[in-house]
């Protein structure tokens, strides 16, 4: 399907969210649209699939003016959207999730849908059981599962919004063929991302965002400095590798076992050293979490012995963890990290250490004002944290943490965050090596996880590989082990 | 002997019948992701108020109705509160647990102990003779029969229909449910309002039938709507395995008028408590597998009997919808 | 122009808040016709038999006490997040408790006003017993608080009536009347021809300021509305959640302890079958209509005491149940969390305008 925008334009309050947008999408392509975080993208795609309407300008389909009055709306005039997150019914299972939204009569045909959606699954190559629950799945299944759907719910345009969030390499590839398959058969694919090197990979088209407006089209074959120069409108290098040599022993790890009602992980064994970045790669739900949590006491290990700066830890609850210099900081900054109803002051108040009863207010202001201006945070100390932007949420995390640390447990740290707020971060990570930290890491993201580690652990379905040398290691050798190859020994 | 127990048997499939009514309806509500809390209230409002209409009107089907339409009326309070107005459903639901309460002893003053209707034994011809079964089941007034019918007609609904399962959806996950078209607000109008007329039935259940008049604060049905509550939870937001739960209910409550003779020195205030009491071990046992100390420990135990301990745990859990409580935006 | 929007969203505040209470008495004043009565009398009614008298007044201050005593409490479960629906047996434990107490030191040689202190702190023992054992089930077993609650409240009422007509018996038969009362050497002193107890005053006017204080100026009280607002965030930052949860619940449960205790010692003088007077409840519907904030507290404790007050002898001269009070309680938490949220959705449709 042709899917033509002409001069869109979205207000939110005093934000010119998109500023007269213009593009057109043949049929049989996939459409890359490039841009940092803010740059307009999301907002775009959500006027397209129905979420928002937008203030002025048209949307054309197979050349035909149409106006997408919700996401229902949306999937009848064919267009289909894959969120980041896919919005299905985790303990529903999979054939369910399925009729939910169909149209027709009181009682669904389960018989014909189970047929259909063999069929569909036999085009692709999917492997997904129509009776199994949607949360025994991973992200990755899920997001087939969500294609599926919007296939046989009629979809000729499909959306993806930075689909590759989450999945592992295999998995990836596996999303690209199909897309590329897709794309073959006439779908119009738009295909969002803040990643050169994917939008790179796959598009036959890509447009770049930045500040609400579309600032150029590129064809491959793709100049990366050309496409960087668009995005931020000035060049930009990644910081480089700083390389530990002699190693003084922090973590000592013995036949460690882990377990949840899915998983059981034993024979960990691992040395990490003071100072040294240690990356957990794998597929979502391969253990990585899992792994995390036992290092920092929030998960009771059932086998092993776990040693941290000489002293056994083995089955000790998280405070202690923690008041022995051990820090942990979550994925979701807002649902695990901060508290939503407080302000920047108060959150400081409550990380540092407690001097008496009562509170001294004019510190505190202080302190927080000092390292609102150390990390950068755009806030006054008054700020409540929900009101912070997702960086900014970020950047408060890491002001938060206690000095000095021993062992620093992050997951996903750079997670939505665009590129110069990620290298700030790292940068931020990489100082407290240099005092002795050693920090521990999960990212789905393998060019973070190569780039800053020292050393790799590979999580696939509860085995854990040896450690691999970051340094001597690809991503192709690295995104073999995600998906479970090369495991024999 | 056996004659007694099995009448005294009907009798528990017929005290249950009005929970199994709250129960469900209850089920209905938050299936759809809103709490009713107002039980407790609502069920003495409307016990009151289709007892004083079925004895204005000599019709009992009006005193139903009426019931219905209140329960309906202060579901919908909620609703508005809390969909519409983003308000604690905690909070307006106690409140009106409360003021519907105070309103049922004020109004019904007038009518207490007044003499009123009672709803008919209907035995089914042709059913009422087959042994056991008979007398359990078919010799009984048309809402216990409607109260076998609810049970299956709501299981059917939630997991055999297409809107069923959309209900489903909506309290798993509004923001997806949305996505696939689903008018989330509104069906939670009107799940919500459909629940609260089911428990609105329940009140007259007891003033016209189980616990016939209206006898002010000695009714006997405090505590009620806080048992229903329960077994929604108990129930796992199930309709059969909610009904399972109040027939259990029923049960206990019979054994302890059953058993109250060999009790004598234990004033009957006393034996009437019972139920609350179970009522907490009922949560407790489907809840304690949720707990982190119970994870934490049972990784320190060795391999087969953390197994074990985890299987029964789980087979006991319940989980709620996830959405439930949460008020929905679409963006 | 900042002073400007201030004083105009300052006027807007007012007028829901207004017109909550203005719906709140047209509601009422509804169910008084529906049941043949004229309102103005029924409220003229509540107005004279509350602060209409010095003997009226004296019995406001002393339905406010325990009002108010519990409503702080509850100020520090509401702040975990916590419904402390089980509020009411913890006030019955305290009263229960004390009257054990007095009952053992009556007749002895124990100073009389040693007694009265070391029964007030057995009521504070068994409130936080009661409220320990909710805060237990909720955490190491998963029982919802109101649930836990509400089972417990029943089973100290059922309690409370085994002890009248069981152990604790008048001479002769047990009857719904209580106990025997305690010499008056054991109560606390009241005023001259007066029901009221400045001493028990005092103390409900000192447990509020302290709850005050803890909430606004201490760690103790910034961990505990971390807990309320986000429990992981709040463990992950290093307070131990279960702990101040735990705690929150003992310090409501000591409050309704006090209570409890007051209405034994300063009240009836004995251990009558529903000693809690519903002021449990009560106080929950205080702290909703001042928003979980301490400092109107007080205000609306001795508004809802003179109702209640008010409206007892309602019965003898209107022939209108008393529960009137309870309507009117009940309607105007209910019209001020509607209008709260109204006025919510008009100033956040006025800003995006």
């Amino acid at each position: 399907m042709k899917v033509e925008i002409k001069n869109i334009h979205k207000h939110f309050g005093k934000v010119h969210a998109n500023n007269d947008i213009s593009m057109t999408i043949q049929p049989g392509t996939i459409q890359g649209i490039l841009g940092e975080n803010g740059a307009g993208k999301s907002t775009l795609m959500k006027i397209l699939s129905g979420f928002y309407q937008a203030d002025k300008g048209e949307i054309r389909l197979d050349g035909k003016l149409t106006r997408i009055k919700s996401p229902a709306d949306a999937i009848k005039h064919g267009v289909g959207m894959l969120h980041q997150d896919p919005l299905d019914f985790p303990p529903m299972p999979v054939i369910d999730n399925l009729i939910i939204g169909q149209s027709g009569g009181l009682l669904p045909n389960r018989k014909v849908v189970r047929k259909q959606f063999e069929d569909l699954q036999a085009r692709f190559n999917f492997k997904i059981d129509p009776d199994a629950y949607v949360d025994s799945l991973t992200v990755g299944e899920r997001q087939q599962l969500e294609i599926l759907r919007l296939l046989w719910l009629g979809a000729k345009v499909l959306i993806l919004d930075e689909p590759t969030t989450g999945i592992s390499a295999s998995q990836k590839e596996m999303l690209f063929a199909t897309l590329k398959i897709l794309a073959s058969q006439g779908m119009s694919v738009i295909f969002v991302s803040h990643k050169l090197d994917e939008v790179e990979q796959l598009c036959n088209q890509v447009a770049v965002f930045r500040q609400g407006k579309n600032v150029g089209q590129a064809m491959p074959p793709y100049r990366t400095p050309q496409l960087v120069q668009l995005m931020f409108g000035k060049s930009m290098e990644l910081a480089p590798r700083i390389d530990s040599t002699s190693c003084d022993v922090l973590v000592h790890m013995k036949d460690l076992a882990v377990e949840n009602y899915r998983l059981h992980i034993s024979g960990i064994n691992l040395d990490i050293c003071k100072g040294e970045v240690i990356g957990l790669a794998g597929m979502e739900g391969s253990g990585q979490r899992l792994f995390l949590q036992a290092c920092t006491g929030l998960r009771r290990t059932v086998g092993g012995k776990l040693y941290i700066g000489q002293r056994d830890f083995t089955g000790k609850p998280y405070h202690q963890f923690l008041n022995s210099q051990v820090s942990y900081v979550p994925a979701s900054r807002l649902e695990e990290g901060l508290i939503s109803g407080l302000s920047l002051t108060e959150h400081f108040i409550l990380a540092g250490e407690q001097q008496g009863f009562i509170i001294n207010r004019d510190k505190a202001l202080k302190l927080t004002e000092s390292r609102i201006k150390d990390f950068s945070i755009r806030g006054i100390p008054e700020t409540r944290v929900e009101s912070l932007s997702g960086g900014n949420q970020q950047r408060a995390l890491l002001a938060l943490l206690r000095s000095p640390l021993q062992l620093l447990l992050l997951e996903h740290p750079t997670r939505g965050l665009d590129i110069e707020s990620s290298m700030w971060i790292w940068n931020m990570l990489k100082e407290r090596c240099k005092t002795g930290t050693a920090i521990i890491f999960t990212s789905s993201d393998l060019d973070e996880v190569l780039h800053y580690s020292d050393r790799i652990l590979v999580f696939f379905g509860g085995k854990v590989s040896n450690p691999l040398n970051a340094g001597s290691t690809t991503v192709d050798s690295l995104g073999q082990l995600i998906g479970g190859k090369g495991w024999e020994n | 002997m056996n004659e007694i127990i099995l009448i005294g048997l009907a009798g528990i499939i017929a005290v249950a019948a009005p929970i199994i009514f709250a129960t469900i309806g209850e089920t209905i509500t938050e299936r759809a992701g809103v709490i009713n809390l107002s039980l407790n209230g609502t069920i003495l409002l409307t016990a009151m108020a289709g007892f004083v209409v079925s004895v204005k009107t000599d019709s009992l089907l009006l005193g139903f109705l009426a019931g219905a339409a209140i329960g309906a009326f202060v579901a919908l309070i909620i609703a508005f509160t809390s969909i519409t107005l983003k308000q604690s459903q905690v909070a307006v639901g106690f409140v009106l647990t409360l003021l519907c309460r105070d309103l049922a002893y004020f109004l019904g003053n007038p009518f207490m102990g007044l003499p009123g209707p009672r709803i008919p034994s209907l035995p089914i011809s042709g059913l009422k003779d087959i042994p056991l079964i008979g007398t359990l089941f078919f010799k009984q007034d048309i809402l216990v029969y409607l109260s076998f019918i609810l049970i299956a007609a709501a299981y059917w609904w939630i997991f055999k229909t297409r809107p069923g399962l959309m209900l489903q959806g909506i309290g798993e996950r509004p923001a997806a449910a949305f996505v696939r078209g689903a008018n989330v607000n509104r069906m939670r109008y009107i799940y919500t309002m459909i629940g609260g007329a089911l428990v609105g039935i329940a009140g007259p259940m007891y003033s016209l039938s189980a616990k016939a008049g209206w006898k002010g604060t000695i009714t006997g049905l405090d505590g009620i709507g806080w048992i229903a509550l329960a077994i929604t939870i108990f129930g796992g937001w199930n309709p059969i395995r909610a009904a399972f739960g109040a027939y259990l209910f029923a049960l206990l409550q019979w054994l302890g008028i059953v058993l109250q003779p060999s009790f004598q020195n234990i004033p009957s205030q006393v034996l009437q408590v019972a139920p609350f009491p179970l009522m907490i071990l009922a949560l407790l046992l489907v809840n304690i597998g949720n707990t982190e100390w119970v994870d934490r420990t049972l990784a320190g135990l060795p391999e087969s009997a953390r197994r074990f301990i985890a299987q029964v745990l789980r087979a006991l859990r319940t989980t709620p919808p996830a959405s439930l409580g949460t008020p929905f935006e679409n963006e | 122009m900042k002073t400007m929007t201030k004083t105009s969203s300052l006027w807007i505040n007012t007028g829901f808040r207004i017109a909550a209470i203005v719906l709140a008495l047209a509601f009422t004043s509804i169910v008084l016709l529906l049941s043949n009565a004229r309102p103005f009398e029924a409220f003229a009614n509540i107005i004279n038999g509350s602060i209409g008298s010095s003997k009226g007044i004296a019995n406001t201050l002393v339905a406010w006490v325990p009002l108010l005593l519990v409503t702080s409490g509850l100020l520090m479960t509401y702040a975990t997040g916590m419904w402390n629906i089980g509020i009411e047996g913890q006030i019955t434990l305290g009263a229960i408790f004390t009257t054990l107490a007095l009952r053992l030191m009556q007749g002895t040689s124990v100073p009389p006003t040693l007694a009265i202190i070391l029964s007030i702190l057995a009521g504070i023992l068994g409130g936080a017993l009661w409220a320990g054992i909710v805060a237990l089930l909720k955490i190491y077993g998963g029982v919802n608080e109101i649930f836990g609650g509400l089972g417990m409240n029943f089973v100290s009422t059922a309690l409370t009536i085994w002890l009248i007509f069981g152990p604790w018996k008048r001479p002769g038969t047990g009857s719904m009347s209580g106990t025997e009362p305690f010499d008056t050497s054991l109560w606390l002193p009241q005023l001259e021809g007066l029901r009221i107890s400045l001493w028990s005053v005092g103390i409900g006017i000192v447990g509020l300021l302290v709850v005050y204080f803890i909430l606004q100026g201490t760690y103790f009280g910034l961990k505990l509305k971390a807990v309320g607002k986000n429990g992981r965030a709040a463990f992950l930052l290093g307070v131990p959640t279960t702990r101040y949860i735990m705690a929150a619940f003992l310090i409501c449960g000591a409050f309704a302890g006090i209570a409890g205790a007051i209405q034994v010692t300063g009240v009836y003088h004995r251990l009558i079958p529903s000693i809690s007077s519903g002021y449990g409840y009560l106080g929950m519907m205080v702290a909703m209509l001042v928003n979980f904030q301490a400092l109107w507290a007080g205000v609306v404790a001795l508004f809802f005491a003179a109702l209640n007050i008010g409206s007892i002898q309602l019965p003898i001269v209107m022939k209108i149940d008393s529960t009137l009070s309870g309507v009117l309680q009940g309607a105007l938490v209910l019209f001020f969390l509607l209008m709260e949220g109204a006025r919510r959705t008009f100033l956040s449709k006025k800003r995006g305008k």
